[in-house]
């Protein structure tokens, strides 16, 4: 792995909210991330979006990503993002995996989410989406 | 013996080197297979099929006999959606149920409740109260359909209300036959919808055995499920495993109770995945029924042979599928239920080619309905006993997977037995660990996936996949009538039965009972989880930093 340009790792909050259970992924991509030399904050399942924002500004991440599989992934995004922006979090990067149909993917994108990365997705993909995207 | 320079000694064909194979459960794969094999690998169990220790089958004759049982996962939206659906399924000759609750009825919440927002009927039916089960299984014979109910967190609450639901419309519950998922321990690895702590959960699970034991008999509270432990990274030896160790967990839980092992250990079912290496999952199959016959015959001491039986479902194979190139999925699911038919499974169910991108449309529930009978009717799959049985290559497999199930429930004792490996995290750790050296082997190719890694399309035509909308007015139609429900009813009944119930899960008896009290006074999913929620508690994942020690 190269080493990064700031001394500082990158933080990344691993969120999974609503009630799906689906955390295969979100845990391969956990550990995708810690062996790319990120910190990794990982919230469990079944977390409710007022939790996420509140672990997203208690940590002081650098990346606020999201794990969805049940579908519910457009009224999830779009309540966590009201919440973010609460707590004056737009500035971090936001990203979201999981059970995207193509059609979503710009609603997704829209709402700020600026990296989509539906089910299939390399993890290695994601590494470098982040450190390409991280200020 | 010769002076000639070495190259002239080459020999006339050029010796490729032969590639090692070792399959998912560390087994390495010889060329060739012969007798001595078999031999070496502790010999063939002679023993029929219906003999224990079953290796060949539970059954004598097998699907001469009775073919597997056909059980799509189906349910969505309200009861009376998901009551069209199974009557389309049931007219398309499907032989039984397989019930798929949202996942606010699978987590405890009422349609109403802030948590179910957006959840209501998405992944499965939403059920509230008795009325949605009444609406559900309208029409339906439940004699001659059996019914499966996915169902882990709420279990207990659900079983009520199956038993409740059948016993309005006059069955008689001691004869009724049907299934509940209600394998609360591996829900705690994989799949996630459990409600209670560990413990508590694992004493539903006793309550539930030991109710049914009394109470209904050819009921199957329990279907254990290594299916979901593979989906989340595991082996298909460790998948089995480790089920055993959680169905192990569960028979001493209700021996405590003071239940004969062979009051109830014939009523235990199983759950497995069949995504992977074709023989490796049949030697899987047959060397589990092996090995389960031999844990509670010879080591619980049960006499009825039944008891010993590894009656299962074989099906899904979810984590094979891909959403590149979904098609490619029909013909994965259709080698699914080969290995499932080869090895003997009692009821079977596919993944559907489109469960990649939504859950199953109609015509994609057809196609897997229609794989499955293709089997039966065309390919000869109904025939004959354990039609692999004698191959030198899968009775070689057959005994080494065995050591290898033996070595995964060894490992779970030495991490002191499957309840504290679970609450511990353990297990999670070691799968999920599996799953990522899984995802590095696709990226980088070693483990090849047709579609994902090699013969990719680059101008893949987009899938035609059709979508299944979330349905906002469904969930409003849901939430009223849950309103209905609770303005109709005796509330003053229902406040008496939580009371009940409550007072139960205090002192440490069993719950049953006032669950069917208040089932029957249409209490709420709810409300009957909160109440035991009062007295147990409800289970939070820890939130954690993760940091790589360099």
């Amino acid at each position: 792995m190269t080493a990064q340009k700031d001394d500082r790792r990158i933080k990344v909050l691993l969120a999974k909210p609503g009630l799906d259970g689906h955390d295969v992924g979100a845990k391969v991509v956990v550990q995708a991330l810690l062996e790319a030399g990120f910190d990794v904050v990982y919230t469990g399942l079944r977390q409710t979006p007022e939790a996420i924002a509140k672990a997203a500004a208690d940590a002081k991440v650098d990346v606020i990503g999201l794990s969805i599989l049940s579908g519910a992934h457009i009224p999830l995004c779009r309540r966590i993002r009201e919440l973010l922006q609460e707590k004056g979090l737009y500035d971090k990067l936001w990203i979201v995996g999981g059970n995207i149909p193509e059609d979503d993917r710009m609603v997704l994108r829209q709402l700020g989410f600026r990296g989509v990365f539906p089910t299939g997705s390399r993890t290695a993909d994601i590494v470098a989406f982040i450190r390409e995207n991280v200020k | 013996m010769n002076d000639k320079p070495a190259e002239a000694t080459k020999p006339a064909r050029t010796a490729t080197p032969i590639r090692r194979v070792v399959n998912e459960s560390g087994i390495e794969i010889k060329p060739l297979y012969t007798a001595d094999d078999v031999i070496a690998t502790g010999g063939i169990d002679t023993s029929l099929a219906g003999e224990a220790p079953f290796t060949r089958g539970i059954h004598p004759l097998m699907y001469r006999q009775r073919p597997f049982t056909m059980r799509q996962y189906t349910g969505f939206a309200n009861a009376a959606d998901t009551n069209k659906r199974f009557k389309y399924l049931i007219a398309n000759g499907q032989t039984g149920l397989n019930v798929a609750f949202d996942l606010a009825t699978q987590c405890g919440y009422d349609s109403d409740a802030p948590e179910a927002v957006g959840e209501v009927g998405r992944v499965g039916m939403a059920v509230d109260t008795l009325r949605d089960f009444e609406i559900a299984f309208d029409g339906i014979d439940l004699d001659a359909i059996t019914v499966s109910l996915t169902i882990n967190g709420a279990a207990a609450i659900l079983i009520a209300m199956y038993l409740a639901m059948a016993e309005k419309r006059g069955y008689d519950i001691a004869k009724l036959r049907g299934t509940a998922q209600n394998d609360i321990l591996k829900e705690f690895i994989g799949r996630g919808t459990w409600v209670f702590p560990v413990d508590p959960s694992v004493k539903l699970v006793a309550d539930s055995i030991e109710y049914c034991a009394k109470v209904a008999p050819k009921y199957s509270p329990v279907s254990v499920c290594g299916y979901h432990i593979r989906e989340s990274g595991a082996t298909p030896a460790e998948e089995m495993g480790y089920a055993f160790a959680i169905a192990q967990a569960y028979t001493d839980a209700a021996l405590q109770r003071g239940l004969d092992i062979d009051e109830f250990a014939g009523r235990l079912s199983f759950n497995f995945n069949i995504f992977g290496n074709l023989f490796e999952q049949v030697a899987k199959f047959r060397a589990g029924r092996r090995l389960w016959a031999k844990i509670i015959l010879d080591g619980y001491g049960a006499k009825k042979p039944e008891s010993g039986w590894l009656r299962m479902i074989a099906g899904g194979g979810g984590f094979g599928l891909t959403i590149e190139q979904p098609e490619n999925n029909i013909m994965r699911g259709a080698y699914y239920a080969l290995i499932a038919a080869l090895g003997g499974a009692q009821t079977m169910a596919l993944c559907c080619y489109d469960e990649a991108y939504t859950i199953p449309t109609p015509k994609a529930q057809r196609i897997s309905l229609r794989t499955m009978q293709l089997l039966i009717e065309e390919i000869g799959l109904a025939d004959t006993v354990d039609p692999l049985g004698g191959s030198y290559y899968i009775e070689s497999l057959t005994n080494q997977l065995e050591g290898k199930i033996v070595e995964a429930m060894s490992w779970v004792d030495s991490q002191g037995g499957i309840v504290k490996a679970v609450a511990d995290g353990v297990i999670q750790a070691k799968v999920s660990e599996y799953a990522f050296e899984r995802q590095k082997a696709l990226e980088s190719g070693a483990l090849r996936k047709v579609g994902v890694n090699c013969y990719t399309d680059t101008d893949e035509d987009k899938p035609q996949v059709d979508l299944h909308g979330y349905d906002e007015m469904g969930a409003i139609a849901q939430i009223d009538a849950l309103k209905e429900v609770r303005a109709s009813r005796d509330n003053a009944a229902v406040e008496r039965a939580l009371a009940v119930l409550r007072a139960e899960a205090k002192v440490g008896h069993n719950v049953m009972p006032a669950l069917m009290d208040a089932v029957k006074a249409y209490a709420s999913v709810g409300e009957m989880t909160n109440a035991l929620v009062d007295v147990y508690g409800r289970f939070r994942e820890p939130t954690k930093l993760w940091r790589k020690v360099a």
